[in-house]
């Protein structure tokens, strides 16, 4: 692999595409009728330029969800030493995790950065529009959650999820499902409470409220403090934009971030196909019923007749 | 087989006895005519039933593994490739192959084109067994595949192109038991259904040209779902739907050319003098269909690349990767289909059949597997499930050579009574 960063390529690209894209997007206005997310969502701004890496959120998660003791405690911090896949992958969310925090060593600072990472709860999610059972459910408090009850195990959204977070249990024969972050939706989010790890956050990395808020305190951080951060809100457009937001000093990919994603739901891509199914059902039929009687032409009768003789043999 | 051929013997291939006139019991049908002694006998002298035991002794216990132990105990598990060889291979692959039966389908029962009419009932046997194993991969692959009825019944998922995949698999493979049907109801000796459903032949044939143009298309869509994660040579957020429907109709017909090939090398026996015959000048005329198909394939896929502008793509890695596909898969095959058919040459047609069959499965592999999460890091389908996937792969070829042994596939069933019957 040679290093075009898809990044400046994509930037190249912008140059001659983008009177066009300005034409298309007011146009698309029209077209479109866009969902904009639930008014009352809440979520939770993240800040790494707040976060000590001190892994108090991972713990509070664990011990609010009643997951299986980790195999090295939270306090141990070798554990943002540990690398994957040759070097390639830093710890993730699993299914006995539904946070972690990795460390990132960055050029622009002296100081390493590090990034809480869970669900991020999209608001137009991928994993719920590519289920075919319907098991995940998107509520008006701005929580993604999945129902194990109808989940056929197809890993589809786990194929679809944009930050690859949706964990499963592999090794269970009856009962294997999706894991992930569900935004303390049942215990505390349902009844106006922040979720475990913001609550447990020592440093106010974390900051929960509706997400309209929220959007607006980062941008007025950022305005505060322009020296400080990247004047980007990660996960306001992202994937159509996302309830859990980031706020950083160094670049977004340097802290693992993927910074290639669209900033238009997933959804969008297969709605020009999804569009064609109608019509093709539509179409079709009367389309090659008529192509079958222009190959016919007027020799009908006739092979009815030797239809009757193949039948006779 | 052949040896009993040679001796005269001569397989079952009407509803009564041609020496003394009674009816065929079904076992006697299913032993081809064959006392049980000798039906052994020649299934223990085929060296590729050996192949097949000892495939089925390794692979089935592998599969009662799978399910006693679940799919971590096969598969490697990962949460960034959630999809490995059951779906890669087993459902990418299996479905385009398949495309045979509606595409043949079409060319005789809708645009009247009897040349093709010998190989039809091959073509439609070749779509239902492939939909139907890509199923049986699905039952694999499906943490609880017992539930494989829920999006039909429990919950509807409606804005998911899977949902449009699982029901469009589902009545297909529904309408392609029907077409097929009529060979097993002469079979089995039921004149009248097979009569009655061949009476729905055209609607069912353009039912099988809707379901297949939307879920060949869909499966393509499925993947516009993890935009990023597919490497951008092989992603086109617009075009991903008729990439993978024009690839599936040149991948049908190859399918259709290398098992009439296989057939005619391996059970010549069963094979009708006008199967034979005409299968040389009907292979010429499938190659035409298939290299149109791969010349369109080939402008769109141009189109597609300009479309985002991916050349520069083309200088990594993956882009040299991604031309072999193409010029191995798609331009070689161009090459050779059009001289091969200028110089009618029904062995080099043959050859670039399975060379075309290569480059689809690389191209599925690759955009499903391969080039998957290209971003990230390389992963490999362990033993186990390799060993799984070729165990039903196997079992595809058993059944596949069990009913083209028996139903009226290859050859014309001889309606003997039927002469009497009618007084013409």
């Amino acid at each position: 692999m040679s290093g075009i960063s898809r990044r400046k390529f994509l930037k190249s690209t912008v140059v001659a595409g983008g009177s066009a894209a300005a034409a298309m997007s007011s146009t698309k206005s029209f077209a479109m009728k866009e969902f904009e997310g639930y008014p009352e969502s809440m979520g939770v701004l993240v800040d790494l330029t707040r976060c000590i890496g001190c892994r108090t959120c991972e713990a509070a998660c664990n011990k609010e969800h009643g997951l299986p003791e980790p195999e090295l405690p939270f306090d141990d911090f070798s554990v943002f030493d540990q690398v994957f896949h040759e070097g390639k992958q830093k710890r993730r969310t699993t299914e006995k995790a539904y946070t972690v925090v990795n460390r990132y060593e960055t050029k622009a600072q002296g100081a390493p950065v590090y990034r809480k990472l869970q669900c991020f709860h999209c608001s137009e999610p991928a994993c719920l529009t590519s289920c075919f059972v319907n098991a995940y459910t998107k509520t008006k408090e701005g929580a993604v959650i999945y129902n194990a009850d109808v989940c056929v195990g197809c890993r589809m959204c786990m194929v679809a999820c944009p930050f690859s977070m949706p964990a499963y249990t592999y090794d269970s024969a009856l009962h294997p499902q999706i894991i992930k972050c569900n935004f303390c939706y049942d215990n505390r989010l349902t009844k106006g409470k922040p979720p475990a790890c913001v609550e447990a956050c020592p440093q106010e990395a974390l900051t929960f409220g509706h997400r309209k808020t929220l959007v607006k305190t980062a941008h007025e951080r950022i305005r505060s403090n322009p020296d400080k951060y990247v004047d980007h809100v990660y996960g306001e457009t992202e994937v159509g934009g996302t309830s859990w937001m980031y706020l950083s000093s160094v670049p977004f990919d340097q802290a693992g971030f993927n910074t290639t994603l669209q900033h238009h739901p997933i959804l969008d891509n297969t709605k020009s196909f999804l569009g064609i199914v109608p019509m093709v059902l539509g179409i079709w039929p009367a389309l090659f019923m008529g192509f079958h009687l222009l190959a016919k032409g007027g020799k009908g009768d006739k092979e009815s007749k030797d239809k009757v003789e193949v039948h006779g043999e | 087989m052949k040896n009993f051929i040679k001796e005269g013997f001569k397989p079952v291939d009407s509803l009564n006895d041609p020496d003394d006139g009674h009816q065929w019991s079904i076992m006697q049908k299913l032993l081809l005519g064959l006392s049980p002694k000798e039906y052994f006998q020649q299934l223990r002298s085929n060296p590729f039933n050996w192949l097949l035991f000892l495939i089925f002794a390794v692979g089935l216990p592998v599969i009662v593994y799978r399910y006693i132990f679940g799919l971590g105990s096969v598969m490697h598990g990962s949460f960034d490739y959630p999809w490995g060889l059951f779906l890669g291979f087993g459902l990418f692959c299996m479905v385009p192959l398949s495309a045979s039966g509606f595409l043949l389908g079409t060319t005789v029962e809708l645009f009247g084109q009897k040349d093709y009419k010998p190989i039809l009932n091959l073509a439609l046997l070749n779509g239902l067994l492939g939909y139907f194993f890509a199923v049986v991969f699905l039952l694999v692959d499906l943490g609880m595949p017992w539930r494989l009825y829920y999006p039909m019944v429990i919950s509807w998922g409606t804005a998911a192109v899977l949902f449009l995949v699982g029901w469009h698999v589902a009545t297909y493979l529904t309408v392609q038991v029907l077409e097929v049907s009529e060979s097993f109801f002469e079979w089995i000796g039921w004149p009248t259904a097979k009569n009655y459903i061949h009476k729905g032949t055209i609607g069912l044939t353009v039912a099988g040209i809707i379901l297949s143009t939307l879920h060949q298309g869909a499966l393509g869509t499925l993947l516009t779902y993890a935009p990023g994660k597919v490497h951008p040579l092989w992603y086109s957020a617009e075009f991903m739907w008729i990439f993978f429907l024009c690839s599936s109709i040149f991948a049908g017909l190859c399918m259709v050319i290398a098992v009439s090939t296989i057939v005619k090398k391996t059970m010549s026996w069963r094979c009708s003098g006008e199967f034979l015959d005409n299968l040389d000048s009907i292979t010429i005329g499938l190659a035409k269909g298939a290299s149109m198909a791969l010349v369109t394939y080939l402008v769109i896929k141009i189109v597609g690349m300009t479309h985002d502008n991916l050349w520069a793509y083309l200088t990594t890695g993956w882009g040299t990767w991604y031309l072999l596909e193409m010029g191995l898969g798609v331009v070689l095959p161009i090459i050779l289909f059009s001289f091969a058919i200028r110089n009618k040459s029904v062995g080099l047609i043959r050859f670039t059949a399975f060379l075309t069959i290569f480059g689809l499965l690389l191209n599925r592999l690759n955009t499903v597997l391969i080039t998957f999460n290209w971003n990230l890091y390389q992963e490999w389908p362990p033993l186990l499930e390799t060993i799984i996937s070729v165990t039903i792969f196997f079992l595809f070829i058993v059944v596949y050579r069990f009913l083209l042994y028996r139903l009226p596939i290859l050859y014309a069933w001889k309606t003997a009574p039927a002469k009497v019957v009618t007084p013409s």
